[in-house]
């Protein structure tokens, strides 16, 4: 048994939350306490985030043995058996399930393996290493031929091939340019940015460097949302090492080039990923989008050429340069080049972060690598790319996930967002959900999206309350039809698309709340009702102690009974219930 | 706000202090407001004016700005924002209900705040930390699978902590 040398704790934001920064002064203590000469490291995000708080325990012949819901009363058995011993204490080491078999990392090649906040550690795993060799013996021009020729495609959502984005703004007089990473990522619901920054937050300043150097950029920004603090925290601090290092500031590794990245952070506004937007927002103004052309490449922050990158986008550049566009290319599809990072979560077991090269079917990522869904419920939809885009069914979960494929579904491929639905989930209630998402973040600039949001907004609602008419349906298509052409940017254009896909595919669900005023899901407040089973109730109260309105009262036989006018719906009783005796109806 | 003269001019010299951070052009209006905001937790109305005066832009555009992103708040908070998220995969999850307990333990509705100036009750989209949906961030604290009991425990020991 080779010797323990390392123990590494995943301190990204979902493991902090989970308890990791215990768990790490715990294992500190412990370690010192038996004078171990163990490495303690702060690594990101690995992709199980269902399995938090995780700790790699490392040999000297680099063997990593993974420990999952680790908690500090379980670190003290970790350092005697296993880092003291040699003996791994295996009922605590997650079991292979699967995650990791199918994906393919190039993005996340680093996360979860390196100390995102030491420079040194990137570069022990290649990094920097793209910019030397581009700095050092390759022009601009054949850097964009070379991104070209890889088929990346813009991952922040529209899935613009990155290369000819390139060109434009490379074409367009300098010296004055700006090269602008897109960090906002406002789909609720997704987090592949913030893992990808907060794991190896170098790998986007590399990319970002070798963007500007192609395009011709001497400045370059960082939008990022305010939600994201240690994305923040992390970004100054690379920021600062690279220019230590001389990856930043004038003259970079002795070159001709010169290249500066001031963050920005965002203010909360959906709309501000939009690019527009995003270039009034720096500006200091509302970020209201504006008519396209001229385009960014042409004019953008405050006149000037500037070209925009999403993060993951820019994430894929080091590797491309390193290992080559054909290399990349292999992966994936003809018209969908390399991989994908998806955030999946939702009502599935393996929650996390993943990689998958494009093409891979929606049924693989589900059930392969997501260990299908939780309590073993019915697989209904899963809900790709956030507020812009849409349900795809399960019967359909065979589409390969690739530009072509999921757009001709009705939805898009989004920035990576991938919500899994189960026989719980009512279509209606989540349709009104984004509706209202878009609703509130329209910036109002154009009647279509402005009112025409809050008029779909309102007829959802009325369906979920039980008060919708037959003729809803067809008004929200057509309402949804408008609002998709007479909008101005993309969040008015793809807002109707959980309208129109849900109305697809789900029409069902519509006509039983229209017409039976049912919800099959048993989620909307005003189409269900709480009952007590007489013959199943034990009459342990457990229920009556619960319900928050004393709506619960002894009934007339062994058993208790619900009051009906005075119930709320909370669904508490529900819950507590021990015997199942509690029924929604 | 009845504020002494004395205790205007005290704040006044540091609000300059953080004006000066960023250089008096329109383009810091945003990281003048944030600025701001972090200090002391809102922006008010002789703040919002500094900030307009000091970048060179109308009064009016500021508070068009300051009333466009949902970051910022115009009236004073509570010590404690709790910020309940309301994004995709806590809605699948249950959000709302834990969303209705929060306002129901706590006596107000989300952006508003508790009597004793305690809690703000806030609600964002998405706080990046979907795998442990249900969440809500205190502070910069982010807590995770919610049920009604942890949400009882999690404000019980914030206000025990004001006790002590
Ligand atoms: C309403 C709206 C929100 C958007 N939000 C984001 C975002 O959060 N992150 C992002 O990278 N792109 C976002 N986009 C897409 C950007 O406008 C832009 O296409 C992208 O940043 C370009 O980078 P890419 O070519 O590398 O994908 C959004 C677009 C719209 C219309
Ligand atoms: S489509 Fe909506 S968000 Fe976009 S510019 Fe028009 S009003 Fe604003
Ligand atoms: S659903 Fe809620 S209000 Fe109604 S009986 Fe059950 S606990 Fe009481
Ligand atoms: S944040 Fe820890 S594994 Fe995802
Ligand atoms: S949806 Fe709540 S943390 Fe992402």
């Amino acid at each position: 048994m080779s010797r323990v040398t390392e123990v590494w704790v995943g301190v990204a934001t979902c493991g902090v939350a989970a308890g990791a920064e215990l768990v790490y002064s715990t294992f500190e203590s412990s370690l010192a306490k038996h004078n171990l000469p163990v490495t303690m490291k702060r690594v990101g995000c690995i992709g199980m985030c269902y399995n938090e708080p995780l700790v790699d325990v490392v040999t000297a012949d680099e063997n990593r043995f993974t420990y999952g819901h680790v908690c500090p009363e379980d670190v003290g058995r970790i350092v005697t058996e296993h880092v003291l011993n040699g003996r791994p204490v295996n009922e605590l080491l997650i079991p292979a399930d699967g995650f990791f078999e199918h994906q393919v990392r190039i993005v996340l090649e680093n996360c979860g393996l390196i100390d995102p906040e030491v420079l040194e550690e990137y570069q022990g795993h290649d990094g920097y290493k793209a910019l030397q060799r581009v700095l050092s013996e390759v022009t601009p021009v054949e850097v964009i031929e070379e991104i070209k020729l890889s088929g990346l495609r813009g991952r922040g959502g529209a899935g613009f091939p990155t290369g000819v984005k390139w060109d434009f703004a490379a074409r367009e007089p300098g010296p004055e340019k700006f090269l602008v990473c897109n960090a906002d990522e406002g789909d609720p619901g997704a987090f592949m940015d913030r893992s990808i920054l907060e794991g190896d937050p170098h790998r986007v300043i590399e990319g970002m460097i070798i963007a500007a150097y192609a395009i011709g950029a001497p400045h370059g920004y960082i939008y990022v949302r305010a939600e994201y603090p240690m994305a923040i925290k992390r970004l100054n601090k690379a920021i600062a090492a690279a220019g230590r290092a001389g990856f930043l500031g004038e003259n970079i590794l002795g070159s001709a080039f010169s290249f500066e990245i001031k963050i920005k952070t965002g203010a909360g506004a959906f709309v501000c990923g939009e690019e527009t937007a995003l270039i009034a927002s720096i500006e200091g103004k509302r970020g209201t989008p504006r008519r396209r052309p001229p385009y960014p490449a042409v004019s953008g922050l405050w006149g000037k050429p500037t070209n925009i990158n999403n993060v993951e986008t820019l994430a894929n550049i080091p590797w491309i340069i390193r290992h080559g566009a054909k290399e990349f290319a292999h992966y994936g599809t003809e018209d969908s080049r390399g991989t994908k990072v998806f955030a999946l979560a939702g009502k599935i077991n393996h929650s996390g972060l993943i990689e998958v090269p494009m093409g891979m079917s929606i049924n693989k990522i589900v059930f392969d690598i997501g260990g299908g869904l939780r309590e073993n419920k019915e697989f209904k939809a899963v809900q790709i790319g956030g507020p812009s885009g849409g349900c795809i069914p399960a019967r359909l979960a065979d589409v390969p996930v690739d530009y072509k494929s999921i757009t001709q579904t009705g939805a898009i491929m989004g920035s990576g967002g991938l919500i899994v639905l189960d026989e719980d989930t009512c279509m209606v209630d989540v349709t009104r959900f984004f509706l209202d998402f878009t609703q509130k973040e329209s910036c109002g600039k154009c009647t279509f999206c402005r009112i025409g949001t809050k008029r779909m907004l309102e007829t959802l609602t009325r369906i979920c309350d039980g008060e919708g008419v037959p003729e809803d349906v067809d008004n929200l298509i057509e309402l949804a039809n408008k609002v998709r052409v007479y909008s101005l940017c993309g969040l008015g254009q793809t807002a109707p698309n959980p309208v129109l896909t849900t109305v697809k595919y789900f029409r069902n669900e519509y006509d039983a709340h229209i017409i039976d005023k049912s919800c099959p899901a048993h989620v909307c407040r005003a189409l269900i009702h709480y009952e007590i089973d007489p013959s199943a109730c034990k009459n342990c109260r457990l229920c009556t102690k619960q319900c928050p309105v004393q709506a619960i009262s002894q009934g007339k036989g062994d058993h208790q009974e619900i009051d009906q006018s005075i119930c709320i719906k909370c669904g508490q009783c529900y819950e507590v219930c021990p015997f199942g005796a509690i029924a929604i109806q | 706000m009845p504020h002494s003269n004395s205790s205007i001019t005290g704040m006044s010299n540091e609000v300059d202090e953080l004006l000066h951070l960023f250089a008096p052009f329109p383009a810091s209006v945003i990281p003048l407001l944030q600025e701001i905001q972090a200090h002391y937790g809102y922006i008010s109305e002789a703040n919002l004016t500094r900030v307009a005066t000091y970048a060179h832009t109308p009064e009016s555009t500021v508070y068009s700005v300051a009333t466009f992103y949902s970051q910022f708040r115009l009236t004073r908070p509570g010590r404690y924002s709790i910020r309940i998220c309301q994004g995709t995969a806590c809605h699948v999850l249950g959000a709302n209900s834990i969303c209705e307990h929060l306002e129901e333990q706590l006596g107000v509705k989300v952006d508003e705040t508790t009597g004793d100036g305690l809690f703000t009750l806030e609600s964002v989209r998405c706080l990046g930390c979907c795998s442990l949906a249900p969440a809500m961030m205190i502070g910069d604290k982010i807590y995770g699978r919610l049920t009604r009991g942890k949400v009882d425990t999690i404000i019980g020991a914030y206000r025990n902590r004001e006790e002590e």
